[in-house]
């Protein structure tokens, strides 16, 4: 108990949990939509395509975040239209970004001079970096998303389910759709430095699919999801810590423990 | 009369096809018009004008002020494995009628308690569309269509997934809400349709309008419309054509 209490003492582990609790609020949130609209896919190309921006910003000396954060929202946007107007397909289009937004990233990352120690945290994850500035980032992308949830859900669910039906009644759905492209895009980035590229993902689907499998309403899904999120990331936390394993990994194998239970309950019923 | 809807010399494709040429069309409160026509020949298309999905190539749609659409689209076109619960599907009609940040109003949950009953779900408010058969998703989606109060009421292939029982109901409902609205369906049956609409449009790339729910072979051969001839009598029955080397 009191290793307990000097590990919370440590800002490196406290500002952890912070980010850990706050990007599964956010994940929760956006991967029930996400998953609802069975955009998994869209949501992996653009988190990969990130690194493009990545690279390029770290090559500039600018920050990996905001490079990634504008090559993700580009993207998001570039899917959304090209989905809209056709003539690639959607599946084609989502590749093809996802392997050359790596492309540009790796290109760039051996081009910078010198030593470049955090290739592995943008793929994998760095929670123990985190900084002050990641979490308030993080707490006004939650914040948003919490209120975008309260005020507006009945449009969102009417949009995430029948697109074509909200637009002949009147609702602006292409305006919405790219805005909530946005939005999950600068969700997966500020998730980045929690799960990494290559983990992030599954922080958005694992916790989603989930609580799919009891809710039953989208609104039920986001909060099961962001509850089983919090405990699966926390919980994973905690075990990297002491087993001193990579937290996003251990994170995932929670995630995925607690997946399987559920399914396993429901299977039992 | 005023049209709610007229579409002229309407020219539209889909996928880079051209599927309708120089189409007219115009509908009134109070008509009911069948649309039937090959698959391919442009039904789809056409609704997908007049509910202003797709921009034509040329040719104008006038929509009046008044208007006022309740949808019910394909059901297969809809993902049944989505979390939301029938109240909420229904609910989301509401947008025709009012403002997006309105709330709903009193009106609106007597109007969807009603509807429900109607379907005989009632009470099951909360029931995910996911456990619902194909017949009962269905009605769900015309009260989804309903409860705006529309003027025109559009039905895609009402009758796919709809059980015999809840077929003959369904005409008879939408012989009823005809006395408040246009209604204009699409269906590839065209034994059934010719027996509830007052009148025809057969879509087959070009559009030939038929001024009664009668269906003719001259009428047929005429429009070159490639269905199967119906008409009426005391048993529900279907007349084929003779074979050619009888």
């Amino acid at each position: 108990m009191s290793e307990l209490i000097e590990l919370l003492s440590f800002r490196f582990f406290t500002n952890a949990l912070w980010a850990a609790l706050l990007s599964s609020l956010v994940a929760g949130i956006v991967g029930s939509y996400i998953v609802a609209r069975r955009n998994v896919f869209i949501s992996g190309g653009i988190t990969h395509a990130s690194f493009g921006g990545m690279g390029i910003a770290y090559y500039l000396g600018l920050s990996p975040f905001l490079g990634a954060g504008i090559f993700a929202v580009l993207a998001a946007l570039g899917i959304e239209w090209s989905s809209k107007r056709g003539g690639i397909r959607e599946d084609s289009s989502i590749a093809i970004l996802w392997s050359l937004g790596m492309a540009i990233g790796i290109l760039f990352v051996f081009l910078t001079p010198g030593y470049t120690p955090n290739l592995m945290g943008f793929l994998f994850g760095d929670i123990l970096t985190v900084q002050n500035a990641d979490l308030w980032f993080l707490l006004a992308i939650a914040v948003l998303c919490l209120l975008l949830v309260i005020f507006f859900y009945p449009v969102i669910l009417s949009i995430a389910f029948d697109g074509e039906f909200a637009k002949v009644s009147g609702l602006p759905v292409q305006s919405i759709k790219y805005i909530s492209a946005v939005i999950v895009a600068i969700a997966i980035v500020l998730s980045i430095k929690v799960m990494g590229i290559i983990l992030v993902l599954s922080l958005f689907t694992l916790p989603a699919a989930a609580a799919n499998l009891f809710a039953k309403s989208l609104d039920k899904v986001m909060v099961g999801a962001a509850l089983i999120g919090i405990t699966g990331s926390v919980s994973g936390l905690f075990i990297a810590y002491y087993l001193d394993l990579p937290s996003g990994a251990t994170i995932i194998f929670t995630l995925t423990i607690i997946f399987v239970l559920l399914k396993i309950i429901k299977a039992l019923r | 009369m005023k049209p709610l809807i007229e579409l002229r010399n309407i020219k539209a494709s889909y996928d880079r096809h051209p599927v309708l040429q120089d189409v007219n069309l115009s509908i009134a409160e109070r008509d009911f018009v069948g649309i039937i026509g090959p698959n391919g020949g442009g039904k789809t298309t056409l609704l997908k004008v007049m509910l202003d999905l797709l921009p034509p190539i040329a040719g104008t749609v006038t929509r009046s002020k008044e208007l006022r659409i309740g949808y019910l689209p394909q059901v297969n076109n809809i993902d049944k494995q989505f979390p939301i619960t029938i109240k909420d599907v229904i609910l989301s009609g509401r947008y025709a009628q009012s403002k997006w940040w309105h709330k709903t109003s009193r009106q609106q949950i007597n109007k969807l308690n009603e509807l429900l009953e109607f379907i005989g779900l009632k009470g099951q408010h909360n029931t995910p569309i996911g456990e619902l058969s194909g017949g009962q998703m269905q009605r769900v989606f015309l009260c989804r269509a309903l409860i705006s109060d529309p003027n025109l009421l559009i039905l895609d292939e009402p009758n796919t997934y709809v059980d015999k029982t809840f077929e003959a109901s369904l005409y008879n409902l939408l012989g009823e809400l005809n006395d408040k609205m246009a209604i204009v369906l699409v269906s590839h049956d065209v034994g059934t349709i010719s027996s509830v609409v007052k009148t025809i449009a057969c879509v087959n790339g070009g559009l030939h309008y038929h001024a009664s729910n009668k269906i003719t072979n001259e009428v047929l051969q005429s429009y070159n419309c490639p269905i199967e001839l119906v008409t009426h009598g005391q048993v529900p029955h279907r007349v084929l054509k003779h074979h050619d080397h009888e």
